[in-house]
């Protein structure tokens, strides 16, 4: 499958070998709370980058950042090499998507999957509306039938396919997820991670995932940045992850954590 | 005073508890037959959303909606028999013998009345204890709960409060009139892994120190299998497995063992999370 249109007019990409993501030196203060203190990492196309951290660490906030969502930050945000304001054209909505955690607040509740679906076909001017709303059903393994019912008739796992193929819909190169299976039970977890490995593989997607499950971010992640008070204290491999080969304590104490949970 | 069980029995004994919920399309059975005892112990009710197990700790302190089904050929507490009590047996059960923790303590605490104030209200309710008294009670709960700064707490309103310490305030209340049993639902759903362990063990201690019964009702199988002596696993509305915690690992039913495995792992790689399939005969009527 080969990709929409670039961000911003052609020309204007970056040569290859250039990041899909530069963040550098992101702060964002809300008030007197500073959120994040100096951010700074590097996302490669097509490459799946990991955000750990506890509540209030960041984490999410570094996201809305790269989505245009917080406007109130500091430093450097490039996606494809293009330099971001506090706005964002439409360009960059079609290339950059974003899954939230909970899909029964992040769809309308009043709005068919049809409709749901319908509105980033037409903000960016998709033909074949049709066609694509049939083919997105499919990519997400879901029913047909699904196509004319309300979010609130869907399971959470149907809701949250129907939230990640809006994002996929309109073609993104980027998709930015925030703790996308938090909300769900395990086995429909499994299914929802299953289905994002092979969106990636199958559309070159670049992935940034936030989440607080380690287990979760190394099972989709090549690399991974830990958080703590709004700082990103460390940067590792997913090898190195799950080797415990951490040099931070605060990695080294979500790692035993972790583990402990999962020995049960 | 209601007379405390006899010796033997269990302290909760449920036996074919029915749960049905009339909808306009016809009635829709939450729990189909659930048979389960309560000693002084610690067990684990496990299962997705949906799966009934909610549903069953509300019915154990009759708190379903007015419109629910409640049928059991036993649903009994103590020597209390819950489907015939009066609403004032009930209403000494319900926050005195029985203490309730649930998933978000920003909903479950009331928003315009500071921390100490609402164990003070708890403390009051079940006991007869004047206001000086309840105060004092009131502060060293606070303290039972590792609460560093018991003071402050007390003085706080909720949304002064983090989550793993509204849940802590949430805990002392319970304890206030010394419960024999809690029911903890989901009790740590909404907090930090680091939080979430602290939060259990407090549980733990507690339940076991003041010799009471803990019924901990999750989604999260490794973890009720960390804090629990025992844990029954449902789905449908039906108990399809109990086993000893420790043993969660030898699970037989292919339910248990499909979610047990679609876990995602740390220590682990794997390419593909293999993914439950859901075998109709698992919603078949258990004998």
């Amino acid at each position: 499958m080969t990709g929409p249109p670039l961000t911003g007019p052609p020309g204007t990409a970056a040569p290859d070998g250039a990041p899909m993501i530069e963040v550098r030196d992101l702060d964002v203060r809300f008030g007197g709370n500073h959120a994040v203190r100096g951010a700074t990492f590097r996302v490669a196309r097509g490459e799946t980058f990991g955000l750990v951290g506890e509540s209030g660490s960041g984490k999410s906030t570094v996201l809305r950042a790269i989505a245009g969502l917080v406007t109130e930050w500091t430093g450097r945000v490039a996606v494809d090499g293009r330099d971001l304001g506090r706005r964002r054209d439409r360009a960059f909505f079609r290339a950059v998507q974003m899954v939230f955690q909970d899909p029964y607040g992040s769809l309308h509740p009043r709005q068919t999957v049809d409709r749901i679906l319908s509105e980033p076909l037409a903000v960016h001017g998709v033909a074949e509306a049709d066609a694509r709303i049939l083919r997105a059903l499919e990519e997400v393994a879901l029913p047909r039938a699904a196509r004319f019912r309300y979010p609130h008739q869907l399971s959470g796992g149907q809701r949250q396919r129907v939230a990640i193929a809006r994002a996929l819909i309109a073609g993104p190169r980027v998709l930015l997820l925030d703790e996308p299976t938090s909300a769900l039970d395990v086995s429909v977890q499994a299914e929802v991670l299953n289905l994002l490995s092979d969106l990636r593989a199958a559309r070159e997607l670049t992935l940034v995932l936030v989440s607080h499950n380690l287990a979760v971010v190394a099972h989709l992640c090549a690399r991974i940045a830990v958080m703590q008070g709004g700082r990103i204290v460390e940067e590792l491999g997913e090898a190195a992850l799950r080797e415990g080969r951490a040099v931070h304590p605060h990695t080294r104490d979500l790692i035993r954590l972790s583990r402990a949970i999962e020995a049960g | 005073m209601i007379p405390p069980p006899l010796a033997g029995e269990p302290l909760v004994a449920v036996r074919n508890l029915r749960v049905g919920f009339p909808s306009a399309t016809g009635v829709t059975r939450a729990v189909r037959g659930v048979s389960l005892h309560v000693g002084r112990e610690k067990l684990g009710i496990v299962g997705e959303s949906g799966s009934g197990k909610s549903v069953t700790g509300r019915a154990l302190m009759r708190l379903l909606p007015g419109t629910a089904m409640v049928e059991a050929d036993v649903l009994r507490f103590g020597t209390t028999d819950i489907l015939g009590a009066s609403e004032r047996e009930m209403r000494a059960l319900r926050g005195g013998r029985i203490g309730l923790i649930l998933q978000d303590p920003k909903y479950s605490l009331n928003p315009v009345m500071t921390a100490g104030a609402q164990i003070e209200e708890a403390l009051r309710a079940h006991k007869r204890i004047g206001r000086r008294e309840a105060r004092d009670a009131a502060l060293a709960l606070l303290e039972s709960v590792r609460i560093r700064d018991p003071r402050r707490v007390r003085d706080a309103y909720p949304h002064e409060l983090s989550g793993g310490m509204g849940q802590r305030v949430m805990i002392a209340m319970m304890l206030a009139p010394d419960p024999e049993l809690l029911i903890a639902d989901e009790p740590t759903s909404a907090l930090d892994a680091s939080v979430q362990a602290e939060i259990l063990s407090l549980i733990e201690e507690q339940v076991d120190r003041r010799g009471m019964a803990l019924m901990l009702i999750s989604h999260d199988l490794p973890l009720v299998s960390r804090f629990c002596d025992r844990v029954a696993v449902m789905y449908a509305g039906q108990v399809l497995e109990e086993l000893p915690a420790a043993e969660l690992h030898r699970a037989t039913h292919a339910y248990t063992r499909g979610l047990l495995e679609c876990l995602p792992s740390l220590e682990h790689r794997r390419d593909r999370l293999p993914t439950l399939r859901r075998d109709p005969a698992w919603l078949a009527p258990r004998p």
